[in-house]
């Protein structure tokens, strides 16, 4: 089973995010099981959201202690929250900022998980091209397909459209393909270490 | 279908799928996507003939639907929390004049403190008011439930409310499968009501009864309860025949055969717990969990015969009668009486407190050694009950006490569950 935990702030749609990759997951075959953390949400606030993928029906309900992904939408909550949290050894990481890793002063992150799986991908400035919005749920998505292969883009994009409509799909598509491709650049240009 | 959705509008698929005629409702968390859903189909005119009433609060939505039920229209509402209190004159109304109105209860714990979060006292606190009481593990048996719950209601001629776990269930997106509407036509036949308001064929309905007879009257619900003891598994069996699929039922075991610790919960906490039972059986631990579909009627004759073979009985639940212990509990020991074997209490996620796989097998590995309290609850902090008394003992003026355990805890924002 794969668990994804998603954290941003009320407003920019995270549970929304864990919403569409599930929906993304469904479109390729997979059980998948997406909830928020229940808190009040209000716009501003810190907000968890979690997914589950497997390949048989997924019966756990207890928040995701200890996630293979964590994907978070603001890196002013890296001051505030304990995202990395329980993050398992080999997992992966997708920051929404356009500075490194080293620069948003997470060195000791690169050096206890696998380099190779953190990554930081502007998602905010690729919305607001896109969208006019500074959105980054749908983009991490399209960003997070590209750094673990475990969703396609053309499913990502298949769950956009479900959970939008029109303009702001299309919109939201194009970001996602943009965040993918500029992910993809990314681990093309850095040598792949073989598996820890 | 299958479709990947929220629980909430999987639940508006399957009530719309009923072709229902009247729905009302007031929002109140967890349960607003629910009659939102709804209420977009009635203005798209997907969901049609269907009158949706907004009300101004939980008291009418129940009243509306006691007036629109009473006219022979088959009706639906839902609520939480505080709301089924708020309803709740109206709500022993209903099923005093024996009105088969369908209502979703999102469980949600009941202030004071105010928490939105999930548990079981909301409708456990209605237990006693002759509504029959279904309980849905997973979104699927949600739906499913709904399906059945208006043909049992209307074949007995009472409500029934079908529980599903706040937020946990209401707002989480899963697979389901959502049937077609002509398979639902054919299970669940047009409501033909025992009682009708006609003003072409005047009666009255809600006459007051004294005690000439109305011991009689309150005698006729247990007897419409112990019929639907017959009636929930056959409606189950013709579910399945239909639909492919076992929803529902009185009560269902997993892994409870050869069992010698059987623990017993509603709810979609049953599905962390399968996840445990297959772990510890793997070991070589005999445990298996016995889910409860059905709180009310209560089937004892089906709990008695699940649990009689096993050495010890675990009842984890969300609910919690202060001053005495277990809600569920005291059930399932009547159904258990005269048989000589070990009985736990494990009163968890009361008000949202996470369940967690490791703590339930803690304290399932607790029970099987014998070292767990008859009444236990799943990860208390006694630190800062302890610190509550104390400040109590050493000043009069201790002051709130919510405010008081808030401080004690400290900021909660660093944390991510």
């Amino acid at each position: 089973m794969l668990q994804i935990r998603i954290h941003g702030r009320g407003g920019q749609g995270v549970v929304t995010a864990a919403e569409m990759l599930s929906i993304a997951a469904f479109e390729q075959g997979r059980f998948a099981q997406a909830f928020p953390s229940f808190g009040s949400e209000r716009t501003g606030a810190p907000v968890v959201a979690f997914c589950r993928i497997d390949d048989k029906p997924i019966r756990l309900r207890e928040p995701i202690l200890a996630p293979d992904v964590l994907i978070v939408q603001d890196p002013t909550l890296l001051h505030q929250v304990d995202v990395f949290q329980g993050l398992e050894p080999d997992g992966y990481v997708l920051i929404n900022s356009k500075r490194s890793f080293a620069e948003l002063g997470l060195a000791d992150i690169s050096a206890r998980f696998r380099e190779e799986r953190l990554l930081c991908v502007p998602a905010t400035e690729i919305a607001l091209r896109h969208l006019g919005r500074p959105m980054p749920n749908a983009v991490l998505l399209g960003g997070f397909a590209a750094l673990s292969g475990l969703v396609t883009l053309e499913a990502v994009a298949k769950a956009i459209r479900v959970k939008f409509k029109g303009k702001v799909a299309e919109a939201n598509v194009a970001a996602a393909t943009e965040a993918h491709d500029a992910v993809a650049a990314m681990l093309a240009a850095v040598p792949q270490t073989a598996g820890a | 279908m299958l479709k990947q959705t929220e629980g909430s509008h999987a639940v508006a698929e399957a009530v719309a799928l009923c072709r229902p005629d009247v729905i009302c409702a007031y929002p109140i968390s967890p349960q607003t996507h629910i009659v939102e859903g709804l209420g977009e189909m009635v203005k798209s005119g997907d969901l049609a003939p269907c009158e949706f009433l907004n009300v101004e609060s939980e008291f009418a939505a129940m009243s509306v639907a006691i007036g629109s039920s009473a006219t022979g229209a088959r009706t639906y509402t839902a609520t939480a929390s505080q709301g089924l209190l708020f309803m709740a004159e109206a709500v022993y109304n209903a099923s005093g004049l024996g009105l088969p109105i369908v209502m979703t209860v999102a469980n949600r714990a009941i202030g004071a403190p105010i928490n939105i979060w999930n548990d079981h006292s909301d409708s456990m606190s209605q237990r006693d008011c002759g509504w029959l009481q279904l309980f849905a593990e997973t979104n699927q048996e949600a739906l499913d439930l709904h399906i059945q719950a208006f043909k049992l209601a209307e074949e007995l001629s009472m409500p029934v409310m079908v529980c599903m776990d706040g937020f946990i269930l209401t707002h989480a997106y899963e697979q389901v499968d959502i049937p077609d509407q002509a398979d639902v036509d054919a299970f669940l036949p047009p409501y033909a009501p025992r009682q009708v308001l006609d003003p072409a064929e005047p009666v009255s309905i809600g006459a007051m009864v004294g005690p000439e007879a109305f011991m009689e009257v309150r005698y006729l619900a247990h007897a419409k309860q112990l019929s639907a003891l017959d009636r929930i598994p056959e409606i189950a069996a013709e579910f399945e025949a239909r639909f492919g699929r076992k929803s529902g039922g009185l009560v269902r075991g997993y892994r409870t055969e050869d069992a010698e610790t059987i623990v017993v919960a509603l709810g979609s906490v049953i599905g962390t717990i399968k996840d445990v039972v297959d772990a510890m059986r793997d070991e070589g631990v005999r445990i298996g969990v016995l889910g409860l579909q059905s709180f009310r009627p209560f089937p004892l004759a089906a709990v008695r015969a699940a649990l009689e073979g096993a050495k010890r009985v675990v009842v984890l639940e969300k609910s919690f009668c202060v001053g005495l212990g277990g809600v569920v509990s005291t059930d399932v020991r009547l159904a258990l009486s005269g048989l000589r074997l070990d009985g736990y209490t494990v009163v968890a996620g009361l008000g949202g407190r996470a369940i967690p796989k490791a703590s339930l097998r803690r304290i399932f590995g607790e029970a099987i050694a014998g070292t767990l309290s008859p009444l236990s609850f799943l990860d208390l902090d006694f630190g800062i009950v302890q610190r509550q008394l104390a400040r109590e003992a050493a000043t009069r003026r201790s002051g709130p006490i919510a405010e008081n355990l808030l401080r004690d805890v400290g900021a909660i924002a660093a944390r991510v569950s």
